[in-house]
């Protein structure tokens, strides 16, 4: 049911790493070492600043996909997956979009479960990618049927 | 701090024990990350979903495994990481990271890393490809 979205995009939406946003961010997932929020750590450091963590993309706003109606309740994270050409630094500002990569459907304990994968990406402002991620999410017959109603 | 590239194949990084998961983790979690989904965080929607309780956000768990490379940021940075999330987490679960070297393939570092419950479960499993510089 999800196939006609295959290939759509969003529009690109500009994101700061936030410094306060990447210490919660890093305070949240019991990870604040000094390199994500003590400024003389990220000065010091190979990368002049700090650092946000390698999950901290789940933050961003990735822009809307026109068409792609997903319920917020009902859904299942099955995977996921990063890729870095290098970390993101705090204080920069990141364009980020997303592409729905594959939808197929699978027999599963629960029935017929469908399976989307969602590509997101962040690019700087030269538009050399910095970041790719994939959030693979697995829809429950129940949760299809109630959206095709 | 150069421990992560001294490793050999098949030798694992000193696992962390999360404390057990409690209710102010996951709505700490919910507001830096912005994913309010209610099963989180609100035991009657948890069961309205059909689950015992509230479970965590599987991106709590992935982001909290990362940290076993976190120190080793001067001598290189995670370039991949993919995780299947295979159980739920819930509150008063014991959370285990682990991470052991599967290959070394100068200068990437390939780790096996999971996430064990206090039953020894993988509730998280999967690849993390360390680049160094």
């Amino acid at each position: 049911m999800f196939n006609d979205q295959v290939g759509k995009r969003s529009n690109k939406v500009k994101n700061v790493v936030e410094r306060g946003a990447v210490k919660k961010f890093a305070e949240a997932i019991g990870d604040l070492h000094p390199i994500y929020f003590d400024e003389e750590t990220g000065r010091n450091s190979r990368y002049q600043n700090n650092i946000a963590p390698p999950t901290f993309p789940r933050t961003f706003d990735y822009g809307v996909i026109e068409g792609l109606n997903l319920p917020n309740k009902g859904l299942i994270h099955g995977e996921q997956t990063f890729h870095y050409e290098r970390p993101l630094v705090v204080g920069e500002e990141i364009l980020c979009y997303s592409e729905v990569k594959k939808y197929f459907e699978k027999k599963g304990n629960f029935g017929e479960m469908g399976f989307l994968i969602v590509e997101n990406f962040g690019e700087d402002a030269a538009g050399n990618m910095i970041f790719s991620s994939t959030s693979t999410v697995v829809i429950s017959e129940a949760v299809r049927k109630v959206l095709t109603k | 701090m150069s421990t992560l590239t001294q490793l050999k194949a098949g030798e694992s990084v000193q696992e962390i024990q999360l404390e057990p998961v409690s209710r102010i983790d996951l709505i700490k979690y919910a507001g830096a990350s912005g994913d309010f989904n209610p099963i989180h965080t609100i035991d009657e929607e948890a069961k309205r979903a059909g689950l015992p309780g509230i479970i965590a956000h599987g991106m709590w768990t992935m982001g909290n495994l990362a940290k076993l490379f976190t120190p080793y940021y001067e001598v290189g940075f995670v370039k991949d990481y993919s995780i299947r999330f295979k159980g739920m987490v819930f509150l008063n679960d014991v959370i285990t990271l682990k991470a052991t070297l599967k290959e070394v393939n100068e200068p990437s570092l390939r780790f096996e890393v999971q996430a064990l419950n206090q039953n020894g479960n993988e509730v998280l499993k999967g690849e993390v490809l360390f680049a160094q510089y």
